[in-house]
């Protein structure tokens, strides 16, 4: 189990943590295509390298937080706390 | 009944590990063996002279001792109730009922031993060749194999062992405690880590602990310096079995009390590889005949159990450990017929024997008559920890065997897998891997310290960035990246000539009987990657999992395909590297399980319980029709505790409901609640509930008992990441309140008795609308007038500590009135029959806003809200299913929930029609208010008119006619009654 730095715990067992996706811009509700909408909801980069990304606290401080994490390494770096 | 005498037991030795003062006996397939304490099962039956231990796995061949450890692949016994026991391993106690395996009748005669005469038809791939054609006739290959499974019994009334579980932080966690691993350990902990010494025998010393007298006097030193060092934890008995990302390691400890394995979570900064060497068998003609044994398994017997493993022996010796043998056995009065030394050429060209080894004939073309052979050719590198820390294994030809290549920052190796050299050599080298871990461990605390949020790195942590002193053995703490690595001294690699297969073919795996010539044939059918080659004959994939086999599988594949080692690569060590019971792996129960406050009054009164998530509610009292019926008659309550209650505060709180429930809530005035009903992204319906106003900045949001949590974290992901500049507070208050909802005509009489502060006359609080007061006294109290049941009802949240007093109160002061408690199921049957839907019941994962019947909710003239987008385009093109009200025909037919509604009509039970699937019922009771069948259904869009004749297939194929309402509410469609 790899380790997530949490910006408010430090590193704790990522079972503590949610994953939540990767950071992506919501498209505008009002202009948005189904076609944009659904490669937004279901069509994540997933690239092999680095990839930012929203994690969830949800066994600590409930907080979420942005972090970079190489996928291929799974080596973490917190970028910041709460902003998508 | 008298034991057998123990004949093969010799004098005392200095290292033995058996204590003479204690004996016992156990029983061996109904006869009686003595024990001393100590002894492993199969030390003490070696010791009354058994030789035969088990049947091969597929040709029934006699087995007896190869390894005398964990591994020894001929002696897995079952033990009690408990199969599948490493009796080479498992120490013996009084009374054990000991049995072997795979054998019928006995394990003297062995009828299924007929299968070797058909070895022919057995070769590589026997499976997947014979037993599939005809595809008719496996069920009947299924029952004849069956009888053939290699493995003991389980009995289903064997208790639960408790398997227990526990999580450590060890700074350096050394896998092995051999002479390198207990140096490693106390260097560690002398240079101020905490450490973790974990050895799979039962004993700490490796090799040393059946060497000569100088092993045994630097055992006894190294053993002294690790039991008198502080802060090193030793675990005997006890395996690493597996390594995962960031040091997160796991341990499996074995024989616990009961026979439970405990695991240990680990997280560990530095990881100490010193598994030491498995000795590797010899491949040749004859070579699992009970009496070829290893020499190491010779060395085990005689000098850590007295035992003398036979009469008259050859030996065949590549290097130390075999000539350390042969000196072992004539010191044990074992006559060495023979010592043959493959350095210079000797060979061993086939072994003859059935039940016990004959004699073995030599390369030189003599026969010698034997009842013993030893072999010693080299040595397999237990690599599974490097490799599951991302290392690739290099194999040297020179030294015939696999070395790390290259190990990440937080893993070092030492002992037998880091090279060869003297003892001395060895406890040097991990003396010297101890403290590097050390201070590789300090540096790592401190970056974990770093990555803690206002906290720099200690100011203490930096007085111990000074290098480690020598003897400093108070330190605490590891030095925190004393600057410099420690220098570690470099392991000679000795000469080790390469031997796998001698000049005839023999048993490589004898866990599944495979044979030389069986990997030979399947290279030969073209299965030329090792990874293959292994599938296909099954090598490796036996109980030893590769540790004895898995050089020899490659070496005679490599072999067969005229390949080097190298080229041919080697299979992966996978976790875990030993095996775990099932058991170990679940650990204890720990599942938390909810009550409300007024379980005990549930208790009292016979409430059949009911498991809902982590709550257990109760389901009802005895008939949920009656009181179903008395909540349209009289006033029942219902303990609704586990309803999800968030508590909202803040001058944003309507930007945030209106941007998580579809409709609008700008307008909702103090004292007024509202139902809501929320979305995902993809428009699918996630959870409904009733949010009041209570004052001005502060809001009452109520949420499915089992959504309680993931609303929580819904509203907070939003509010954290998209508009983390919203002022609104989210407190969850579901277990700060105990809930009850009042429900019937005579709720209002009933509350009025109780109530204080609260008008609660229907022009003073209306339907819909929520107050603040007192109930039964307790102040505090929170009361909703809304509906769910379709009767005048009050919901009541009331602080937890007074819930079991106010519900008492209610119940005493109503007993005119007829007031008697219901539960869930009572309250299934009074909102369906009102219509109300159950988010999970009556919508799925799929099921979009306007599939919910929900049209009137869903507010598309919002700017913005969860799901928006794919709402709008589900109301353009009017796709998905309708939930509607649906009543059968016939008022007496219940359809079972999620009956499937057919095409057709079918009528009568017909059988016409019923092809396709165009529906489904969702929620089905029979209504005791109508006395008849009424339902939930989701149907497609054009079956969705009121009046609609639908086919209903039950379970079991009877179709039945039913017709869609006009309303979802099958009772009181107008919601007059709510609102009296």
């Amino acid at each position: 189990m790899i380790q997530i730095r949490c910006p408010w715990c430090g590193l704790r067992g990522a079972g503590e943590f949610r994953y939540t996706g990767d950071v992506r811009t919501r498209p505008d509700p009002a202009s948005v295509t189904p076609q944009e909408w659904r490669d937004y909801l279901y069509f994540p980069a997933n690239p092999c390298g680095p990839v930012v990304e929203t994690w969830y606290h949800r066994m600590g401080c409930r907080r979420f937080f942005t972090a970079e994490r190489d996928t291929a390494t799974n080596e973490v770096w917190t970028l910041e706390e709460g902003m998508r | 009944m008298t034991a057998a005498p123990m004949r093969m037991r010799l004098g005392p030795q200095p290292g033995e590990e058996i204590d003479r003062s204690r004996s016992f006996t156990f029983s061996w397939n109904g006869r009686t063996i003595a024990a001393y304490a100590g002894d492993t099962i199969v030390s003490a039956l070696a010791g009354s002279g058994e030789r035969v231990f088990s049947r091969s796995f597929k040709y029934h061949r006699p087995r007896g001792l190869l390894t005398a450890s964990y591994l020894d692949p001929g002696c897995i016994l079952q033990v009690g109730d408990e199969p599948n026991v490493r009796a080479a391993h498992r120490q013996a106690a009084a009374g054990m009922d000991v049995r072997s395996q795979n054998t019928w009748p006995s394990l003297r005669f062995d009828v299924k031993a007929g299968s070797q005469l058909l070895s022919r038809f057995l070769g590589p791939g026997f499976y997947y060749k014979t037993f599939i054609w005809p595809r008719r006739l496996w069920p009947v290959y299924e029952s004849v194999l069956q009888r053939f499974i290699h493995a003991g019994q389980v009995s289903p009334d064997t208790p639960l062992a408790a398997a227990d579980k526990r999580y450590a932080h060890p700074d350096v966690l050394i896998a092995g405690g051999g002479p390198a691993g207990m140096a490693a350990a106390a260097a560690a902990a002398q240079s101020g880590a905490r450490v973790m010494l974990v050895e799979e025998e039962h004993h700490l010393g490796g090799h040393l602990r059946w060497g000569g007298a100088a092993d045994l006097a630097a055992l006894s030193e190294l053993r002294d310096l690790v039991a008198g060092m502080p802060g090193v934890e030793v675990l005997t008995d006890a395996v690493v079995a597996g390594r995962y990302d960031d040091n997160w390691v796991a341990v499996v400890r074995r024989g616990l009390p009961g026979g439970a394995e405990q695991l240990i979570k680990a997280r560990v900064k530095v990881l100490v590889a010193a598994p030491g060497l498995i000795e590797r068998p010899y491949v040749f003609h004859g070579n699992d005949v009970p009496g070829v044994m290893l020499s190491t398994a010779v060395r085990r017997l005689i000098n850590l159990y007295a035992v003398k493993p036979g009469e008259r022996a050859v030996v065949l010796t590549a290097n130390a450990a075999g000539d350390a043998a042969a000196d072992d056995l004539r010191r044990a009065g074992v006559e060495v017929a023979r010592v043959v030394d493959a350095r210079s050429g000797g060979d061993i060209v086939a072994v003859r024997g059935h039940r016990r080894v004959r004699s073995a004939e030599l390369a030189d073309g003599s026969t010698v008559p034997c009842d013993l052979v030893v072999t010693a050719t080299g040595w397999t590198a237990p690599t599974a920890l490097l490799n599951m820390s991302g290392d690739r294994p290099v194999y040297d030809q020179r030294a015939a065997r696999f070395f790390p290549a290259e190990l990440p920052e937080a893993v070092l190796a030492t002992g037998g897998i880091a090279g060869d050299g003297s003892r001395d050599q060895l406890i040097e080298h991990g003396r010297a891997i101890g403290r590097e871990a050390a201070r590789r461990a300090g540096r790592i605390r401190r970056d974990w310290q770093a990555a803690l949020p206002g906290r720099t790195v200690l100011d203490e942590l930096a007085v111990l960035d000074e290098p480690a002193g020598p003897a400093n053995g108070s330190a605490g703490r590891p030095s925190a990246g004393a600057a410099e690595p420690v220098p570690v001294p470099d392991l000679p690699v000795d000469a080790h000539p390469e031997l796998f297969r001698g000049r005839t073919h023999g048993i490589v795996d004898f866990c599944e009987d495979v044979s030389s010539k069986d990997i030979a044939a399947a290279i030969g059918e073209g299965y030329d990657s090792i990874e293959l080659a292994k599938r296909y004959t099954t090598a490796t994939m036996g109980p030893t999992q590769g540790k004895l086999e898995l050089v020899n599988t490659i070496a005679i594949a490599a072999q067969a395909a005229g390949k080097t080692i190298a080229e041919t690569g080697t299979t992966t060590w996978r976790p875990p590297y030993a095996p775990v019971t099932l058991g170990a792996l679940a650990g204890r129960e720990l599942e938390p399980v909810r009550y409300s406050p007024m379980q005990p009054w549930h208790e009292a009164h016979q409430a059949r319980p009911l498991l809902a998530g982590a709550w257990v509610r109760p389901d009802h009292y005895g008939d949920p029709a009656a009181e179903a019926i008395n909540v349209r008659e009289r006033v029942g309550i219902i303990d609704v505790t586990p309803i999800g209650k968030l508590d909202l505060r803040g001058p944003d709180v309507p930007k945030l409901l209106n941007l998580l429930y579809v409709n609008k809530w700008s307008k909702l005035g103090i004292g007024r609640v509202r139902y809501g009903v929320m979305c995902t992204e993809d428009g699918v319906v996630f959870d409904d509930g009733v949010t009041g106003r209570l004052g001005p900045d502060h809001y009452l949001m109520s949420t499915t008992s089992s959504g309680a949590a993931a609303v929580w974290e819904w509203l907070e992901n939003w509010l954290q990441t998209a508009y983390p500049d919203w002022a609104v507070h989210v407190t969850p208050v579901t277990t700060a309140y105990a809930s009850m909802n009042v429900a019937g005509p005579a709720s209002r009489d009933l509350l009025t008795r109780v109530t204080g502060g609260v008008d609660l006359a229907n022009e003073a609080f209306g339907y819909m609308e929520v107050r603040t007061g007192t109930v039964a006294g307790v102040d505090g109290c929170v009361l909703w007038r809304i509906g769910f049941t379709g009767e005048l009802s009050y919901e009541l949240h009331v602080p937890a500590a007074y819930g079991l007093a106010v519900w008492e109160t209610l119940m005493d002061r109503g007993q005119d009135l007829g007031v008697a408690p219901f539960g869930v199921e009572a309250q299934r049957i009074l909102r369906l029959e009102k219509g109300h839907l159950i988010v999970g019941q009556d919508t799925d994962g799929l099921t979009r806003g306007f599939s919910a019947a929900l049209d009137w909710a869903i507010k598309l003239d919002k700017d913005d809200f969860a799901g928006k987008p794919e709402l709008a385009w589900q109301h353009d093109d009017d796709s998905g299913p309708r939930l509607v009200g649906l009543q059968p025909d016939d008022g007496s037919v219940v359809p079972p929930e999620a009956s499937q509604i057919v095409e057709g009509t079918g009528v009568g039970g017909t059988g016409v029609g019923g092809t396709a699937i165009v529906g489904r019922v969702t929620s089905s009771r029979m209504s005791p208010t109508l006395g008849r069948a009424i339902c939930l259904a989701h149907v497609e869009a054009r079956l969705a008119a009121p009046g609609t004749q639908v086919t209903v297939r039950l379970p079991g194929g009877r179709l039945v006619t039913a017709h869609v309402t006009e309303h979802l509410a099958h009772v009181d469609p107008e919601g007059k009654r709510m609102r009296v």
